[in-house]
């Protein structure tokens, strides 16, 4: 009798919540979804409020788009990168200030400080550092950094170079290294979170039978990271298949839309060319790659849920 | 209970004291004016307006970010949701007519001006721009021309540039000269993108001429035509000769590479002639300027304009504001702070600065055009398109598929394209 009062009680705590996300996140996926699917492509028609239903004609305008499949290309390859700098990066850094050396603490601290800061403000910052100025006369940023070191070789466009190997766009580059210079004090964070909660004993039973300090981290500590990589893919995969500010204030679409990015097609379509419709079809096909990556990982959590 | 009986007595006095804000004496202004010199000039406007009426308190919407591209968007959401402002900013034209007047959400205002008998100090062709079936839907402000040079004296009277180019091939020998010195030729800043299509529609009206360009909003010319193609042709050489790092710059940047004697010219608007001021130049001292060439019997407009939409909260405070800006105290108040010129012809011309005069006098007496990416000659939807279509040109410079590309956008806009 207790117990099912009790499971009342819980239910109406809940209650508002249930109703809120009920309505404020899957009411509005849905009428996004109806929204994508009508012929709402101008304000006028928007406002008549007509609807008609075109199936799935503005997600086929999409795919025809040269803009949009560049755009699908970009959100790739800038993720691929992305993750993979962040976890490389924020696993190394992690790995150094756990060692305990003279002074980690406060590179903890310095490491993790990007994370504070908006995309928005990174963006515009490294926006600067990278802006290639006159090439060859009078370069700006780094590469007036690279000529007065001499390294003349390497000055190139940067981001608003229109160079490409296959579909990927090198002047995802900087943006790249600007995302991963944000993040990856974020993913040291948790790998440090991860490495300190791992016992002891088992390094030191490790190094009573003779494994080197390599050993010890390739076939010990990190395979118990595992966990942490898989949060840290999560977090950041999502991050960065929506990101829209840090490319927005740092490159913006780029010449050819060599950075541009479906969150900015779909702000544009949206809110400058009141293609409503259209604008929430990328939504919806955005919605779906996160899907991707996040339903993974709710199944898992939920598997370890039930096993405990 | 007690707790819940007085959260729901706070939710009632909050309820109530929004509405009785509603039925105040007020005047809501809706702008995206938030920057140096335009600021100045909406207060000043302000002020006047407490002159003629203290009672009325003056509430500011405005919205801050580049040419209202945020503002344009609150804008909508608020139209949507039935919450209009007394009064708005918007670019004269198609941005109006077609976001707003078409659905119905406007009220025609011609009798403002009638009652004001200032119908006939306005040209002609800028009221028609803001009209839609022989009704005015908004009164323009003020005026900025969209195809002018602005070019550096020093730099020019380096390479021989005595007189100001006639036609492109003029401009574009110059702007070789300029490139064999060290200089870059012509700037161009396009992060945002704009810009280019700024530079495309100058070459437009200067190949197609300002009547088959204006004809192109009035389905009496085609896009199908050699002239859109020449334009990018054009388009195409001058690009020869602009900043290798356009696509990181904004167009104050490229006004400031004219500034700093690092390149001749740029094609903008006349906000630059503000913009040159600001940065310390005097106007045909360190600065000089032309109509875009080919383009010196057209003036291509950029006008805001203030409009009555329907529904306005304090609809008799709205149509004071209205009247007060059609007139030429306000229009010569708001101007000469702005840096731009008054739509009524019969302004005070001795508070205009050199290049302003020029400027009123070519208002006066040019073919008036409308500009596209600023909103006037066509629709939002086919301005971003043309937009993209121009923003990859830039870097593919292909004139056919482009041509093909802007043919493909008219189509679908219900132009002209036979």
């Amino acid at each position: 009798m207790r117990a099912k009062k009790e499971i009342i009680i819980g239910i109406l705590i809940a209650l508002p919540s249930i109703i809120a996300i009920a309505i404020f996140v899957y009411g509005f996926i849905f009428w996004t979804v109806r929204v994508s699917m009508s012929n709402w492509n101008s304000f006028s028609a928007l406002i008549r409020g007509q609807y008609h239903f075109v199936g799935l004609r503005n997600y086929i305008r999409l795919f025809q788009d040269d803009r949009f499949i560049t755009d699908l290309w970009n959100t790739l390859f800038f993720t691929l990168f992305f993750l993979l700098g962040s976890i490389a990066l924020g696993l190394i850094l992690a790995v150094l200030v756990d060692t305990g050396l003279k002074g980690s603490q406060l590179f903890q601290n310095i490491y993790l400080f990007p994370m504070a800061v908006a995309f928005v403000v990174t963006g515009t910052v490294w926006g600067w550092i990278f802006a290639p100025g006159i090439i060859p006369n009078d370069p700006q940023g780094v590469n007036l950094l690279f000529k007065q070191l001499g390294l003349e070789k390497l000055i190139w466009g940067w981001y608003t170079s229109t160079d490409h190997i296959g579909t990927f766009n090198l002047a995802l580059i900087p943006v790249i290294i600007a995302a991963v210079w944000q993040m990856s004090g974020y993913t040291m964070a948790m790998y440090l979170a991860g490495l300190r909660s791992i016992p002891q004993d088992i390094e030191e039973a490790a190094r009573v039978d003779g494994a080197s300090s390599w050993q010890v981290f390739w076939r010990i500590k990190f395979p118990l990271l595992k966990p942490i990589t898989f949060s840290a893919l999560i977090i950041l995969g999502h991050i960065s298949l929506k990101i829209f500010d840090l490319v927005f204030a740092m490159t913006g679409s780029g010449p050819n839309f060599v950075t541009d990015m479906p969150s900015i097609y779909m702000f544009e379509l949206t809110f400058r060319s009141n293609r409503y419709a259209r604008g929430s079809a990328i939504a919806i096909i955005m919605l779906l790659m996160v899907a991707v990556v996040i339903i993974p990982y709710l199944v898992s959590s939920m598997k370890e849920e039930v096993r405990r | 209970m007690r707790k819940f009986l007085f959260s729901v007595l706070l939710v009632g006095v909050l309820i109530l004291s929004t509405v009785a804000i509603a039925k105040e004496n007020a005047l809501e202004i809706f702008s995206w004016w938030t920057g140096g010199g335009e600021e100045e000039g909406l207060q000043a406007l302000f002020k006047l307006f407490h002159k003629y009426y203290p009672d009325v308190k003056i509430i500011n919407a405005a919205v801050a970010g580049g040419a209202g591209t945020n503002a344009k968007a609150v804008l909508k959401t608020r139209m949507l949701g039935g919450n209009p402002p007394d009064s708005f900013q918007v670019h004269a034209g198609m941005e109006l007519i077609d976001t707003y007047v078409i659905p119905g959400m406007m009220e025609p205002i011609t009798w403002i001006l009638k009652d004001m008998g200032a119908l006939d100090k306005f040209p002609k062709a800028i009221l028609d721009i803001c009209s839609y079936k022989g009704e005015v839907y908004s009164i323009p402000v003020n005026v900025h021309r969209a195809n002018v040079v602005f070019y550096n004296k020093r730099i020019a009277s380096e390479i021989g540039m005595e007189e100001p180019p006639q036609t492109w091939h003029q401009f574009v020998y110059y702007l070789r000269k300029a490139h064999e010195k060290g200089y870059v030729g012509l700037a161009l800043g396009d992060k945002n993108k704009w810009t280019s299509l700024h530079l495309f529609e100058s070459l437009m009206l200067a190949e197609l001429g300002p009547e088959a360009y204006n004809g192109l909003w009035k389905n009496k010319t085609s896009f199908n035509n050699t002239g859109i193609k020449r334009a990018l042709e054009i388009m195409k050489e001058m690009l020869q000769y602009v900043n290798s790092d356009h696509a990181a710059m904004t167009w104050q940047d490229a006004v400031r590479l004219v500034f700093e004697g690092k390149a001749l010219a740029t094609v903008m608007g006349d906000w630059a002639e503000g913009y040159l001021k600001t940065l310390g130049w005097k106007p045909g001292v360190e600065f000089g300027w032309f109509a875009v060439p080919g383009t010196q019997d057209a003036f291509m407009v950029v006008s805001d304009t203030f409009g009555l939409p329907k529904g306005a909260p304090h609809r008799e405070n709205a149509i004071r504001w209205l009247k007060l800006i059609a007139s030429v105290e306000a229009q010569d108040i708001f101007n000469p702070i702005k840096g731009s010129i008054p739509a009524r012809l019969d302004a005070d011309k001795s508070k205009y600065d050199v290049y302003l005069k020029w400027s009123m006098n070519d208002f006066a007496t040019k073919y008036l055009t409308p500009s596209i990416i600023h909103g006037s000659a066509a629709p939002e939807s086919f301005a971003t398109a043309l937009m993209d279509a121009i923003n990859s040109f830039v870097s593919t410079r292909n004139v056919d598929k482009t041509f093909k590309e802007i043919i493909m956008i008219a189509e679908d806009n219900g132009y002209l394209t036979k």
